[in-house]
């Protein structure tokens, strides 16, 4: 095992998958020269050329519908969105092009392209870039979407995502690409759509996805320190989503807790919030807890975006809810 | 004989003149169909336009070169070769239809003849043509991909995105406007800067040119030009003058334009007057040009009759070709 940052697990999983097929090729704005606006990138323009690590314009419509053209012909490209806030002025090439393509071609066509960057909030960056955008993407048929937490699902996934046939949206974090973890140095794939139980507890299933991981861990440590036992799903994929390994652990604890620092409404949380309570409803011994980011645009000041997002205490407060506890 | 028909053998001359009669007896028949409620939802029909896709995509190799274009591209889809009865019978939302009657009148796909749709947000075809132009680079082809899309889409800004894409990575690619002069209801003339949409091109360090879309042969002499500059790298913008004879899908009732304006180009008939310079030189006789609407007309109704009697899908394909 050796440990490396996120931004790391990313970088080698690009190099390991550009090695192994001359088709694949990542195209965004600034991944050359820049080494990446996230430095993700950095290396790979010496190592492979401007042919296969594409500087682009800011033109994310273009690109990405470009990225969309070139994978239906036998390419299979890694758009890299400088942020998903930005993405939004392709959301048509991905969910009326790349997620429809096949489907409105009876199957003619396969579209095997990652879309991956930054998403949601980090710090001090105001409302058009501090945007938690994962239900755009989970909403559509026809993508898949994964949301790794750690550095070793960050190089599985994406080596995942750039071998699958499909469009697969990848979401990443600022602040996570210097989080660091222990990767494998052997070769390793993460399969797309399955759930990873990140803490086992029986007592109360957290569950979440991307970088609310660390709050949610937090609040288990607590949480065991007042003799709560929680377990923690980290959901790795959204679209398909594991709903065995959900199932299965609310079956276990017979509460629930989602954490999302999505907007609450039509988002990811309450989508999950929903399966549980259809799925698990006879087990339920509360209703399903969402804690999510509050209803309303990031504000620049730090104490108020800290207080838009899910934190441990608001995760505590949930779980001692659903616990009927006020001890907790 | 005039210079440009002595520069096409007779057997190219009559491919030109099948591909656009084929299109027009589809056509006709597709409203008729539609009139019956075989065919239902969005039809934009081609009627009007057929020298442009016969023009253009005549001059292409297939075997290496790729077609992209919009949402009123079942004249495309058969210049590339598509089968009318599997094009009938997508209409139609067959099974045996291209797509499995999943895509319908506007999403027309033929990935065997190189012909990738078929796309029904204006202007969202052409980076994606953009795409595939740059795979053909990547890959070492020295294929080219015509990207068609109409007047209307010309003011998105997705056109705009490629171009300068097309233009600063050398892209082999030919950016087709096939300027209609109505994008649904509005004349072009209303909603653009420029009167001739070719000088855009200079913007992007692109030639830009025109060429009478009424004109068989002047558009595939146009192409043919903009294709071989293409295959070195240098990608173009051609205008297509153009008009279309029915309303923008089967649902308008065109209070926008005068019964005269259409008659007007009636009057110049892409077809008629290409089979009259044929027989004017004695290229086309009376019997050969009866032989050959026949034969398009069996052929047409063989497509009908076989959109007809094909099944319905199964319910279980609601649940397939969504992933590879």
């Amino acid at each position: 095992m050796a440990e490396m940052t996120y931004r790391e697990a990313l970088n080698r999983a690009l190099d390991e998958e550009m090695a192994r097929d001359d088709r694949v090729f990542l195209i965004g704005e600034e991944v050359g020269e820049y080494d990446g606006a996230y430095k993700v990138s950095r290396g790979l323009l010496s190592k492979y050329g401007p042919k296969r690590v594409r500087d682009t314009p800011i033109s994310e419509l273009g690109f990405t519908g470009l990225g969309v053209g070139a994978a239906i012909a036998g390419l299979r490209p890694v758009v890299e969105w400088m942020t998903h806030n930005f993405a939004l002025l392709a959301l048509d090439q991905v969910v009326n092009n790349a997620a429809k393509l096949r489907q409105m071609s009876g199957g003619q066509l396969s579209v095997p392209i990652v879309f991956r960057g930054p998403n949601g909030p980090a710090e001090f960056l105001a409302a058009q870039h501090s945007q938690a955008l994962g239900s755009y993407w989970m909403h559509v048929p026809g993508l898949k979407v994964v949301a790794p937490a750690t550095p070793a699902d960050a190089y599985g996934l994406l080596k995942s995502a750039i071998r699958n046939d499909n469009p697969v949206v990848m979401l990443e974090a600022e602040l996570m690409y210097a989080w660091k973890g222990e990767v494998s140095e052997q070769e390793f794939l993460v399969p797309i759509g399955k759930a990873r139980i990140a803490r086992e507890g029986v007592d109360v299933t957290l569950i979440t996805y991307s970088k609310p991981i660390r709050v949610v861990e937090e609040a288990a440590d607590r949480l065991a320190e007042k003799g709560v036992q929680a377990e923690v799903i980290d959901l790795r994929s959204l679209r398909p989503l594991d709903e065995e390994t959900i199932v299965n652990s609310v079956r276990k604890t017979g509460r629930c807790v989602v954490v999302d620092e999505a907007w609450p409404l039509a988002s990811p949380g309450a989508t999950i919030a929903h399966l549980v309570d259809s799925r698990c409803f006879d087990v339920l011994d509360a209703p399903v807890e969402l804690v999510s980011g509050e209803d309303v645009p990031m504000p620049y000041n730090h104490t108020l975006e800290l207080a838009a997002q899910p934190s441990v205490e608001k995760v505590i407060a949930a779980v001692a809810k659903v616990l009927y506890r006020e001890d907790v | 004989m005039k210079a440009e028909f002595a520069h096409y053998k007779k057997e190219e001359l009559m491919r030109m003149l099948t591909i656009m009669q084929t299109i027009r007896t589809f056509e006709e028949k597709a409203g008729m169909m539609y009139g019956l409620r075989k065919i239902g939802g969005f039809c934009h029909l081609y009627t009007g336009q057929e020298a442009v896709a016969a023009g253009a995509i005549s001059s292409l190799d297939l075997s290496k070169d790729y077609v992209v274009t919009a949402y009123r591209d079942h004249g495309h889809a058969l210049a590339c070769g598509m089968d009318p009865k599997k094009a009938m019978a997508e209409l139609f939302g067959k099974v045996t239809g291209c797509s499995h009657g999943k895509g319908g009148s506007m999403h027309l796909f033929d990935v065997e003849h190189h012909f990738f749709g078929g796309n029904g947000i204006v202007g969202a075809q052409i980076p994606v043509a953009a795409g595939v132009a740059f795979a053909q680079q990547y890959q070492g082809s020295d294929g080219v991909t015509l990207c068609f899309f109409g007047d209307g889409a010309f003011h998105q800004g997705a056109v705009h995105e490629t171009f300068n894409l097309g233009k600063i990575w050398d892209l082999p690619i030919v950016f087709i406007i096939e300027n209609n002069q109505w994008g649904m209801g509005t004349n072009w003339k209303k909603v653009s800067a420029v009167d001739d949409f070719s000088v855009t091109a200079g913007a992007y360090g692109m030639k830009g040119s025109s060429c009478n879309g009424l004109d068989v042969l002047d558009v595939r002499a146009t192409i043919e030009k903009a294709v071989a500059e293409a295959r070195l790298g240098r990608p173009s913008l051609v205008e297509a003058r153009t008009y279309r004879y029915k309303g923008h899908s089967m649902s308008d009732p065109q209070k926008y334009r005068t019964r005269e304006e259409i008659d007007e180009y009636r009057k110049r008939d892409a077809i008629q007057s290409f089979r009259s310079r044929l027989s004017e030189e004695k290229i086309l006789s009376e019997e050969e040009w009866s032989a050959l609407t026949q034969r398009i007309n069996t052929q047409i109704e063989e497509a009908v009759a076989f959109a007809e009697e094909s099944p319905e899908p199964a319910l279980s394909e609601l649940y397939t070709d969504i992933y590879a």
